[in-house]
Formats: structure tokens, C-alpha cells, sequence
């Protein structure tokens, strides 16, 4: 096989912390993380909240310092979406992995290496009620030598019995300072030049995801080199360019519906996602100061209607259009129902 | 070989649209660390060509050496094994697959199928690259647990395996997929554009191509290089020399809807609703799909439509694909809209006309 080229992996991964204190932002779950490295114990955990805000990240860091490369593969389990985690896989597979005995444990080294080992479900919420109600046993029988790792982005989506066991972490979306930082860091390993228009730029349309802020930089840099600006972050971004949000909310302000149609057309055949329009629209509607309050109400509840239709797979034109539709009516007071059903 | 196929550039410095976008990708494979690409754009866009130029900058001539190969897989989930069949498209750098292709079951494939590709390196003797790359089509017909199930192998497998996605609405592609991938728009091609391929593909057939008609094909084209180039062959074999004011004659299927449309709005009755049933049906056994129909139906009808009833008439065109999507018989409700639409424009001819 070919050898693994280390300079081949993506930023996203080159740059991922190995170790819970670097893990920035999210200082509650690094100060009990940091503690357990020293006392070698520590409760079931629960990690929810947005993408790209370090909760993989912290618990790929804190096996790994617990129990070093070698260990690794013997001590931890790592399942996640990817891996089939139906009912009976629960039941064999980590059943299974909990079983085999560990030693007494004892310190190797640098690393701590308790006498339990570490199951971690990553992205837990997609996993059915069915398998998670059987997670219930195996964590109860097996709670000595065990702990589980819950990762997921809505804790909603967790039984109650099994967040009950568990301390929860929220992870916060990171501040733009926090953002900022870290991507200095990277630019500086790098050798790029951002001026600071393009850094808050990135701030800005990454809201809070790091991973998202970090493939947009490579895409950046890859594809302009190694100056980069504002502009090459938008492009690489997916935004819609204003004007073309604007032109689409002026067809419907003067009511001219061949007009919308154009433009919503042509703004399919440019490939815009239509949930990116929706997104941006909603930040024009609900900042317009020229549009009534109850004509805001009527438009957004549509961006939210048609944000739904998309979700179940509706076609992009067809929603737009019903969204270019119901925006005429509403900017121009025409009566919510229409006249002829 | 058809036009489509015969004329498609080779390389990414052959293109003749999307000159831009190719000369991005050749910057961006020059270092070995690119991210995962997903490709959007609406259909016959270019997207197909700019991939496959890329591999073919990325790993040289090897990359045209694609072999077909359908293979059924042995899935072992838990009670049962599961038998699935998959077309795969392979050289010895990259796998091409459409793993929607599995329905139901796609999430098998991403689970057990991808992962497993993923995580072997490539038996590449040479040394060129340090990975391997998969190419996976289509992914907004991805049900929402495969594309789940696609997040971590993207990231745990990074090092030796490299995705490529290819989709029509990248709106379909869940945020966690998309935010882990660089996004490549690209767009249709603009009648300009379209014109500029048409003329090249003229000179290298020996044709005389008036301005004119060339013109009148893109103007017919829906911003789609693929049909652009399939009328264009089409009207070669009907007739040649070219006029300048030749026409290029709609698709069969877009001629039937057009009589559909005028059906409807000539009589609203329930014998005339069974007719255009009759008619749907013959489209739906053509394998045109419902949602093409209902909306080259809709634009049909708005032709015809005094400007008071688009909007309602929109909506119900949006409502009722909707539910199309989210049910499973696409004929009810191609049905029901028309019966949607026949009522309401009945309503409009007694109100107005009494
Ligand atoms: N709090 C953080 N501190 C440092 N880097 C982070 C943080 N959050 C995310 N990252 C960066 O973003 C990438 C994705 O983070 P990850 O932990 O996989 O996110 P998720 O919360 O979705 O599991 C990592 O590779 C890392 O580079
Ligand atoms: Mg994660």
C-alpha cells in the first residue's frame, strides 16, 4: 500500500487539538476533563450542541490521554452514524466490547490508563428509540468498567433514562474572538495573509462553526492563493450575492410576476441553493423598515412553510415561486385567501 | 458515440465553459491536502465533465481507464444479510457510484460499502497520490440517515480517501455534509455560452452553422449544454444544410403537455378530468418523472392564465408536488392538481363571466 502521506489530510483534521486543553471556548467540560486526567475517573458523559464547536474533538482527545496508542484500540470504541447501530448491534457489539475484562489498569507512562474502557456514540441522535432503549441494560450491567461518550447535536433527541445518567455538556458556538484566534493560528502555520475585512467576513458566515470557517479558509487558499480576501471567502462560501436577493424582492414588491419568474428561474439555473435564499431573505424581511409588521408575520411564516416543503425534498422552483407568491400578496395587502378556491 | 459524449472536453484546459471554475480546480489538486469536493448545479450544467477532468488532472491518463463492474453485496444487518446490487464505475484511482440507486437501503451502502472503500488506501504503485477518491452522484436522493451516516467516515478517513459529490440542489444535502465539504457551484452555461459549444462542435463535425439558428437552438436549450447539443444532432439528421430560421421541434413529451394544458383550460368537467388522466398516465409510462410534468404543466397553463389567478394557480402546483414527494403515487397527485386547477378556473369564468 501506498504509505499515508501526513501532509495529505485536510486543515479540518490537521488541525483538530489531540489534547482537552486545547479545546477552546468550551471551558466547563475542559476543567472536568482535565481533572479526570488526574483522578482517572469520570461520570457517563452527554456532549450536545451545533456542529464544528469541538465535541468529537474533546472526546477523541481525552481517550486518547487517557490511554495512549496502545491501549487505544483495546480500551475505546467508537461508533457513529456510520456504523449500523441498530438494535441487535447494540446488544451484541458493544455488549460484547464491555464484556472482556480489563485489568486492574494502573499508570503507563504518561498516561493515566483507569480500569474502565471508553464506548463513544458519536452523532447519538440519529440513533432509533429502540436501540437507545437497549443501551439501558449494557450501561447499567456494565457501568463499572464502562463509560459512555454521548455525542449529538440535539439532546432532545436522547431518551430521558439515558441523559439522565449522564453529565451534560453544552458546547457553545465559538465567539468570533475564539474563531478569530484559531485562524490566525492556522494562518500563521500556513503562511497566508488575511487582512482583517476577510477575518470577520469569515466570522461572520461560519456563525460559530469552526470546521465550516476552517474548509472555507483551504477552499480559499487553494483556490486564490495565498492572499486572501473578503470576496474569495463569500465565493467559496455558497452565499447568494445581495443583488440577486434584491432583485427577486423588488419583482415582488412592484408585483410584476413574470418579472419574479425570471428571476427565479434564473436563479435556479445559477444553482443557488433555494434554503440559502430563504435564509437570506429572512434577514432582509425581518430588518425591512418598510415592510408592516403584519406583512413580516405573513412572509416569514411561508420561509418557514416552504423551509419544511425543501427539508421533505419539494422542488426548489416550485417553492420559490409559492414563496415569490405569497410575498406579492403580502407587500401589495391582498387577502391571504385566495379568491377562488 | 452521440455529440454529448463524442464533444465532452477531456481535460480541465479543454473546457469550454466554466473556463474559470476548471482553472480553480487545477490550483486547488496542485497540493496534495484539497478538502471534499461537492459539485451543484442544475442539470446538464458541466459538472459531470469538470470532475472528471479534475481526476484526470489529478492522476493523468490512468484515470480514463474505467471499468463497469455490477457487484452484489453481501450486507450483514444483524437478524439478516441483506442482498444489494450496485453498478460501479472504477480506474485504479477512483470509484464511481450512486448509491441512491439502493432506495431504501441507501443507507447500507454508505455504511458498509463506502466505509469499507474508504478505508483502504490505493495499491498505488507509484506513489502519485496518498489517496484514493470516491466519486458519489446524486447525493440530495440520499435519505436523510445516510447522509448522516456519511459525516464521520468524511472526516475519519480523510487521510487516505478523498469524496467527490455531485448533486442537482445542493439544498437536499444536509448542512453537516455540506460544511464539511468545499462547495463548487456551477452554473448553467448562458445562451452565449451554449452558442459558443454549438459553433465549436459544428467546425469539428465540417457543418455550416448559421448564426441564426444557432441562436434559436440555445434559445431552446433551458440553459442545458446536454439538450442544447442532443437538438442540435437532432436537427442535423432532419435536415441539412441548415436554414437560418429551421426550427428546432420540442421534445414529444413537452408537445403532449402542452395539449394537456390546452384540454384543461378548454373544458372543466369530470369526463375531461379522466381524459387528461388517461394522458398523465402515458407520460408517467414514458418514464418522464412527475415532477418535471407538473412543472412544464404549470408553465404551460400560466400561459394562458389572465394575471389574477397565477399566484393561486403557483401555490397549488407547489402544494400539490409537495405532497407528491412525501407520498407515493405520483398520478394522484398530478390528478388532483388538475382538478385543483379546474375548479378554480371555473370559479374565475362564472365570477367574471357569469
Ligand atoms: N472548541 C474548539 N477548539 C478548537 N478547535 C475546534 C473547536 N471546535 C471545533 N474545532 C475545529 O473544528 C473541527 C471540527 O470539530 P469537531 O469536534 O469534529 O466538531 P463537532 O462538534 O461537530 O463534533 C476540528 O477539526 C477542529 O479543528
Ligand atoms: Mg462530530
Amino acid at each position: 500500500m501506498a504509505p499515508l502521506v501526513q501532509s495529505s489530510q485536510p486543515w479540518v483534521e490537521k488541525y483538530r487539538p489531540r489534547q482537552v486543553k486545547d479545546v477552546a471556548h468550551q471551558d466547563e467540560v475542559v476543567r472536568v476533563l482535565t481533572n479526570t486526567l488526574e483522578t482517572s475517573n469520570c461520570p457517563h458523559m452527554l456532549f450536545y450542541g451545533p456542529p464544528g464547536t469541538g465535541k468529537t474533538t474533546t472526546a477523541l482527545a481525552i481517550a486518547h490521554q487517557l490511554f495512549g496508542p496502545e491501549l487505544y484500540k483495546s480500551r475505546v470504541l467508537e461508533l457513529n452514524a456510520s456504523d449500523d447501530r441498530g438494535i441487535n448491534v447494540v446488544r451484541t457489539k458493544i455488549k460484547d466490547f464491555a464484556a472482556v475484562a480489563v485489568g486492574s489498569g494502573g499508570r503507563q507512562g504518561i498516561y493515566p490508563c483507569p480500569p474502565f474502557k471508553i464506548i463513544i456514540l458519536d452523532e447519538a441522535d440519529s440513533m432509533t428509540e429502540d436501540a437507545q432503549n437497549a443501551l439501558r441494560r449494557t450501561m447499567e450491567t456494565h457501568s463499572k468498567v464502562t463509560r459512555f461518550f454521548f455525542i449529538c447535536n440535539y439532546i432532545s433527541r436522547i431518551i430521558e433514562p439515558l441523559a439522565s445518567r449522564c453529565a451534560k455538556f453544552r458546547f457553545k458556538p465559538l465567539s468570533e474572538e475564539i474563531m478569530s484566534s484559531r485562524i490566525i493560528h492556522i494562518c500563521k502555520e500556513e503562511g497566508l495573509n488575511l487582512d482583517p475585512e476577510a477575518l470577520s467576513t469569515l466570522g461572520s458566515i461560519s456563525q460559530g462553526d469552526l470546521r465550516r470557517a476552517i474548509t472555507y479558509l483551504q477552499g480559499a487558499a487553494r483556490l486564490f492563493g495565498s492572499s486572501i480576501s473578503s470576496k474569495d471567502l463569500l465565493s467559496v462560501s455558497g452565499v447568494v450575492p445581495p443583488d440577486v436577493v434584491k432583485a427577486l424582492l423588488l419583482a415582488c414588491k412592484i408585483g410584476d410576476f413574470e418579472k419574479a419568474n425570471k428571476e427565479v428561474s434564473n436563479f435556479i439555473a445559477e444553482g443557488y441553493p433555494v434554503s440559502q435564499m430563504l435564509s437570506q431573505l429572512f434577514d432582509i424581511i425581518v430588518e425591512a423598515e418598510d415592510i408592516t409588521d403584519e406583512q413580516k408575520a405573513r412572509i416569514c411564516k411561508k420561509l418557514a412553510e416552504t423551509d419544511k416543503c425543501l427539508v421533505d425534498g419539494a422542488d426548489e422552483y416550485l417553492q420559490l415561486m409559492d414563496v415569490a407568491c405569497t410575498t406579492t400578496r403580502a407587500l401589495s395587502n391582498m387577502s391571504e385567501e385566495f379568491c377562488y378556491e | 458515440m452521440l455529440w454529448v459524449d463524442k464533444y465532452r472536453p477531456k481535460t480541465l484546459d479543454k473546457v469550454i465553459v466554466h473556463e474559470d471554475i476548471a482553472q480553480n480546480l487545477k490550483k486547488l489538486v496542485s497540493e496534495q491536502d484539497f478538502p471534499h469536493l461537492l459539485f451543484y448545479g442544475p442539470p446538464g450544467s458541466g459538472k459531470k465533465t469538470l470532475i472528471m477532468g479534475l481526476l484526470k488532472q489529478m492522476f493523468g491518463p490512468g484515470a480514463d481507464k474505467v471499468k463497469i463492474e455490477n457487484k452484489v453485496w453481501k450486507i450483514d444487518a444483524g437478524s439478516r444479510t441483506i442482498d444489494i446490487e450496485l453498478t460501479t464505475l472504477s480506474s485504479s484511482y477512483h470509484v464511481e457510484l450512486n448509491p441512491s440507486d439502493a432506495g431504501f437501503q441507501d443507507r447500507y451502502i454508505v455504511q458498509e460499502i463506502i466505509k469499507e472503500m474508504a478505508k483502504s488506501r490505493p495499491i498505488d504503485t507509484k506513489g502519485k497520490k496518498g489517496f484514493k477518491v470516491l466519486v458519489l452522484n446524486e447525493v440530495d436522493k440520499l435519505s436523510r440517515e445516510a447522509q448522516h451516516s456519511l459525516r464521520r467516515t468524511m472526516e475519519k478517513y480523510s487521510a487516505s480517501c478523498r469524496l467527490i459529490l455531485c448533486c442537482n440542489s445542493s439544498s437536499k444535502v444536509t448542512e453537516a455534509v455540506r460544511s464539511r465539504c468545499l462547495n463548487v457551484r456551477v452554473n448553467a452555461p448562458t445562451e452565449e455560452q451554449i452558442i459558443k459549444v454549438l459553433e465549436f462542435v459544428g467546425k469539428k463535425e465540417g457543418l455550416q452553422l448559421p448564426a441564426n439558428f444557432a441562436a434559436h437552438i440555445a434559445a431552446h436549450s433551458n440553459r442545458s449544454l446536454r439538450r442544447a447539443l442532443l437538438s442540435f444532432e437532432t436537427c442535423r439528421v432532419q435536415q441539412y444544410p441548415f436554414s437560418e430560421n429551421q426550427t428546432v421541434a420540442p421534445m414529444d413529451w413537452e408537445q403532449y403537455v402542452s395539449e394537456i394544458a390546452t384540454d384543461i383550460v378548454q373544458e372543466q368537467s369530470p369526463k375531461r378530468l379522466y381524459l387528461v388522466r388517461g394522458k398523465l398516465y402515458e407520460l408517467l409510462v414514458h418514464c418522464i418523472p412527475p415532477e418535471i410534468i407538473l412543472k412544464k404543466l404549470l408553465s404551460e397553463l400560466l400561459k394562458k392564465l389572465d394575471a389574477d389567478l397565477k399566484h393561486e394557480v403557483t401555490h397549488w402546483a407547489a402544494y400539490y408536488e409537495h405532497r407528491m414527494r412525501l407520498g407515493q403515487k405520483a398520478i394522484f397527485h398530478l390528478e388532483a392538481f388538475v382538478a385543483k386547477f379546474m375548479s378554480i378556473y371555473k370559479g374565475f369564468l362564472i365570477a367574471a363571466f357569469g
